[in-house]
């Protein structure tokens, strides 16, 4: 790290530039107490694009409830299309939340601060896009509450021996946490959005959420036990959902799913996935509420090395897939191999590389790294492969499996790529939301950043 | 009105601009041998639980036990739906599967501990609590952004207005205030 020490002659940490402990609360907070009027163009937009993308995932969800999941291009023997695509995909973007805001927080990575609150909401609203997918395509969401053992007049309890039934407890542990560690890290900041706040009732609402925060010091004692711990426990959590997730298909005999490898290159592949979602937010949200001083090249420097790093583990999954498709010495793992690189569906594998191994590499160079629109740009990228990737992972198994007279071709209907895009609209709303009502930034880790480097200065 | 609230004085106030100053007020008083006092910051302070002389937290301990009990009650559920209350043989595994019972006892395990560490932490802080005495405190608002506050209790058995005053003037405080607890 010496190159990037030498920016900073004046000793200060360099992630946060030029900042009191009042003046970082204010750039915060000041975002979310903006008059509505003076929220930037931006932000209008976005919540405008959200808010009508979302409205075709509730008629798209409409349609799928009154008619069934026949709408949907699944079929024998591709049961298991979009919607599991779509969850995975999703619930692996989460993961760079907790992600940055525990591993990292264990490994004392101060940079995190700036950009842990955000990519914890992105985490939550992720979860929120995923949990969908499974929710409607039991195909009678009313009764979603028979995955759970609640005693019933029938006596019987779940499966235990099965993946699916890991994954619920998995994923609902894992929403259930996610939101506690949010918000307990959010409410210090709710208490001071209380004092930042301009109108009284405005105030209220934030007191409340914030639980009657005071700032006491045993509270700030059990509050930093507490949180420790919760990062403690999601590091744990957070490599066991993405593991469970592919345990789902590794513990079947699909050609192509029982692999031992599934569950650190998924993990991987959620980092990477998760770590170009932040990006794609925090790069038109640090130019446009101007906080380039908080959001700095620095941590797209750090965050673009995470993605080179994960990406490369992904691409080593690859390399394996392939190995152990010709070492299994199993013709019908050899014949997905190649049913993959040449079948009828090898455009979408040629674009997974393309978009996970090729792009990634341009993040080798400095410049790049530290380019905010060519990261953007590789983000997209790295977004689709990891869809592609699920899709090859899905489709290309199991639309041609052991018995040939089976073999079928698989593409998603309007309403499959209705109920995609449409997530995508209620992500977006909920993120413009969030930009509007929370501090995108923890303010008070900021300024125990601040504080770091005002003793570093010893002025004080 | 059948009775009447008696307003009575909460404490006396020191506000401090920087967290030394606090963290000095804070060890003075105490050698001073007030007992009964809190400090209010917008960061967390080390050794400020410390000088105020407060012992370790059993928070980690609760944690502890709560985990215990979802890793051992969330195996023992599965054993006993799984091998005692409904055994049914799924591609020929005992009913006690135990390998494959692992994935949810972990997950009880995690979402217990994460249970008692959050609830546990707002609980031994009393939260959530609408109203307290603190926030009638001139400017106590500036406890969140960047002022640091040292309140010493009407509880205190040394307690005397004048002398908690004076006593805390001399620490070169922004503002010293008595509070009432209304």
């Amino acid at each position: 790290m010496s190159t990037e020490a030498k920016r900073d002659p004046d000793g200060q940490l360099p992630y946060v530039h030029g900042h009191t402990l009042g003046s970082v609360s204010d750039k915060i907070a000041g975002v979310t107490t903006l008059p509505m009027k003076k929220m930037p163009k931006f932000w209008y937009g976005g919540i405008l694009i959200g808010i009508t993308v979302l409205q075709v995932l509730f008629f798209a969800i409409y349609k799928l409830i009154v008619t069934g999941t026949g709408i949907w291009g699944l079929n024998v023997p591709v049961a298991w299309g979009f919607a599991i695509i779509n969850f995975v995909w999703w619930i692996g973007i989460g993961h760079a939340g907790t992600l940055i805001s525990a591993i990292l927080f264990l490994f004392r990575q101060d940079w995190r601060m700036s950009i842990a609150r955000f990519a914890e909401a992105m985490t939550l609203f992720a979860v929120v896009c995923a949990g969908l997918f499974p929710l409607l395509h039991v195909g009678r969401p009313w009764m979603v509450y028979w995955l759970f053992p609640y005693p019933n007049t029938m006596g019987m309890w779940p499966q235990f021996r099965s993946p699916l039934l890991w994954d619920v407890f998995a994923v609902s542990t894992y929403a259930t946490v996610s939101i506690m560690f949010w918000f307990t890290g959010l409410v210090p900041d709710l208490a001071t959005m209380r004092a930042k706040a301009n109108a009284l009732w405005i105030k209220r609402i934030y007191h409340g959420m914030s639980l009657g925060w005071t700032g006491a010091a045993r509270h700030w004692h059990r509050y930093e036990i507490a949180y420790l711990l919760l990062a403690g426990l999601s590091t744990p959590l957070v490599l066991s959902v993405h593991s469970i997730v592919s345990l789902d298909f590794a513990v079947s005999n699909e050609p192509g799913w029982h692999t031992t490898i599934f569950p650190p290159y998924f993990v991987a592949g959620a980092i990477f996935a998760g770590f170009a979602m932040v990006l794609t937010f925090m790069i038109p949200v640090r130019a446009i509420y101007g906080m380039k001083d908080l959001l700095t090249e620095r941590h797209l420097n750090n965050m673009c090395k995470v993605m080179l790093f994960s990406g490369l583990i992904v691409a080593y999954g690859y390399s394996m897939e392939l190995f152990f498709g010709w070492y299994s010495a199993s013709p019908f793992e050899r014949f997905m191999v190649l049913n993959r690189l040449e079948g009828p569906l090898d455009w979408s594998y040629w674009a997974l590389i393309l978009c996970n191994v090729a792009v990634p590499q341009f993040l080798w160079s400095y410049k790049v790294r530290t380019n905010p629109l060519l990261v953007f740009i590789i983000c997209q990228f790295i977004s689709v492969g990891m869809w592609l990737e699920r899709f090859v992972i899905v489709i290309i198994s199991l639309h041609r499996d052991f018995l040939d007279s089976s073999w079928d071709m698989y593409a998603g209907t309007r309403w499959d790529w209705a109920m995609y895009i449409g997530t995508m609209g209620l992500f977006l709303t909920l993120v413009f939301i969030f930009i509007r009502t929370l501090p995108i930034l923890a303010i008070f880790e900021m300024r125990e950043l601040v504080h770091k480097s005002e003793h570093h200065d010893d002025e004080h | 009105m059948s009775h009447e609230r008696t307003i009575s004085t909460y404490g006396v106030v020191a506000e401090f601009a920087s967290d030394k100053e606090v963290l000095d007020a804070a060890h003075k008083a105490r050698e001073a041998g007030y007992t009964i006092m809190e400090a209010y910051s917008p960061v967390p302070v080390h050794g400020l639980d410390e000088a105020l002389g407060r012992k370790r937290s059993r928070l980690p301990w609760l944690v502890f036990f709560g985990g215990l009990t979802g890793c051992v009650g969330g195996f023992f559920m599965q054993y006993w739906m799984s091998a005692m209350d409904y055994p049914w043989n799924v591609g020929g595994r005992p009913p006690n599967s135990w390998p494959a019972f692992i994935p949810v006892t972990f997950e009880l395990t995690i979402l217990l501990s994460a249970f008692t560490a959050v609830f546990g932490m707002f609980g031994l802080n009393g939260l959530p609590r609408p109203h307290h005495p603190i926030f009638n405190t001139p400017n106590f608002d500036r406890s969140t952004l960047d002022h640091y506050f040292l309140c010493i209790e009407a509880e205190d058995p040394q307690f005397h207005e004048e002398d908690v005053t004076r006593f805390l003037s001399e620490m070169g405080p922004e503002a010293v205030n008595t509070i009432t607890d209304a």
